[in-house]
């Protein structure tokens, strides 16, 4: 495996994604990218007798869609790289339990999904693993109940709040030859500017997220017309232009090829506040949509960049401000190019 | 210059939304007003049929509130009001019921005992705990102001 600088990793061989799983709750199902998913949940509780088990039924959903696809079991799979938002992210944990697959537990807050994506990439690089499952899950209720208040308070809402995704998405990273190849990533450094509104965390990861694409760029000497699209995890409406903003400052122009997981995944007319966010956010919409469209060879390479504040219900409260981190995963499509 | 780690909080400003003040004082002023005259007529209902007087009719009128508040709560449909009503849904006495009736509902998962009477007033304690010594502070500069002049 090469490193290119300090922070950028190419991979010696050609990864790839042999298969996606992606489930999404009601709210998700009725936005823009319904139908690039595996299974739409119509309720909230997903069936199940509480939200942290709906959680968890979405995390096994995905990844049986996932193992289904790739035509594996379980058994197959040398290690499960899993992370959710969760208090000691028990939903990974639980599945862990469930699926026995030797498993390390990652957090990277809304940034789990390139995360876990890029670390299971590198691994089946550097021959430790065959076949790496990567799987992540977010739950709109158990990320409220946990973060701000329960879900039936009618409590007050602030413009740049963002609205967690319901939903799961499961990749399996192999040397196998298929239709999606994961290229290169890009680990980021957590970043603080100063923010400490918890209701306002896509000005606080905009900076992250900027750091970490203008040291690819940096790293890997390649322009933003090399990429068909740069896609943010969870920085919605707000930290979007901000992030356009900081590069184009520095000489980097993204706007044209620019767009947000949390903008592509719910319509202007629905009840979200500034956008998408959550770990499913990024993941499902990489996995669901992103996915496809690299598989077809409508898009030739993309660059993944999920944000996440490394925060918790306590730090903002004691006056801490936020620190946050974006990891960056390329993914390009292994269909032949025509000539 | 938004690439400035010190004054990137205030250089953001103008990225951030504006924040629609008079809007939601009307939406407040009116979803509230709305609420209040709910209540009007259910005192004036107790006064007229139950015969209450006009001071203990507010007993009755407001567990009828607590009441309705908390079924709304229950079937979902309180928090969708709030989206719309802002602060108008959460003064009055219904938004007191909703945030007990929402945490009930939320830890009801963790049992009775740890669950929903833990849990209960985690929203709604501060509302008591200023209430009651906002309450207590006033009650002793009435006894001195009663004492004294």
């Amino acid at each position: 495996m090469s490193k290119l600088r300090k922070q950028t990793w190419r991979f010696d061989h050609p990864i790839y994604l042999a298969s996606t799983g992606t489930v999404v709750g009601p709210l998700e199902s009725r936005g823009p990218l319904s139908g690039s998913f595996d299974k739409e949940y119509g309720a909230l509780d997903c069936g199940e007798k509480n939200w942290t088990e709906a959680e968890r039924a979405l995390m096994r959903r995905a990844i049986s869609f996932c193992l289904a696809k790739a035509g594996k079991k379980e058994g197959d799979m040398d290690l499960f790289l899993a992370g959710d938002l969760m208090d000691q992210t028990v939903t990974s944990n639980f599945i862990a339990r469930e699926n026995r697959i030797p498993f390390i537990g990652m957090f990277g807050a809304c940034s789990t999904s390139m995360e876990t994506l890029a670390a299971g990439a590198q691994l089946v690089d550097s021959g430790y693993a065959d076949n790496v499952l990567c799987a992540v899950s977010s739950h709109n209720a158990t990320a409220e109940r946990q973060f701000r208040y329960p879900t039936e308070y009618g409590g007050p809402m602030n413009l740049t709040q963002t609205f967690t995704v319901t939903g799961a998405g499961a990749a399996i990273v192999t040397k196998e030859p298929g239709k999606v190849r994961v290229a290169e990533a890009t680990i980021g450094r957590v970043i603080d500017w100063g923010i400490g509104d918890a209701n306002n965390m896509g000005s606080a990861m905009a900076p992250a997220a900027a750091d970490t694409i203008w040291t690819h760029f940096q790293d890997t000497g390649r322009k933003p017309e090399d990429y068909d699209l740069i896609v943010t995890g969870d920085l919605s409406s707000v930290g979007s232009p901000i992030l356009k903003q900081l590069l184009f400052e520095k000489g980097l122009d993204i706007g044209k090829i620019h767009q947000d997981c949390g903008l592509m995944i719910y319509s202007p007319d629905q009840p979200v506040n500034a956008g998408g966010s959550g770990c499913a956010c990024s993941a499902v919409v990489t996995y669901g949509y992103l996915f496809k469209r690299l598989a077809e060879g409508s898009l030739r390479r993309v660059f993944v960049v999920a944000t996440g504040a490394l925060l918790n219900s306590a730090t903002p409260k004691q006056k801490d401000t936020i620190p946050c981190v974006a990891h960056g995963v390329v993914l390009e499509s292994a269909k032949e190019e025509k000539k | 210059m938004l690439n400035d780690p010190k004054n990137y909080s205030e250089n953001i400003k103008p990225f951030q939304p504006r924040i629609p003040y008079a809007a939601n004082c009307v939406r407040a002023f009116l979803s509230g007003g709305l609420i209040c005259l709910a209540g009007q007529f259910m005192e004036t209902f107790y006064i007229h049929f139950f015969h209450f007087t006009k001071q203990s009719a507010g007993n009755p009128t407001v567990a009828t509130l607590i009441l309705l508040a908390a079924l709304m709560t229950g079937i979902g449909v309180y928090d969708k009001i709030a989206r719309f009503a802002g602060a108008g849904s959460i003064v009055p006495v219904t938004g007191f019921a909703n945030s007990i009736t929402s945490a009930a509902l939320e830890h009801k998962s963790e049992g009775i005992v740890l669950g929903i009477a833990t849990n209960l007033f985690s929203l709604a304690g501060e509302v008591i705990v200023f209430g009651v010594v906002s309450a207590a502070v006033l009650g002793i500069i009435r006894l001195f102001i009663e004492q004294f002049f």
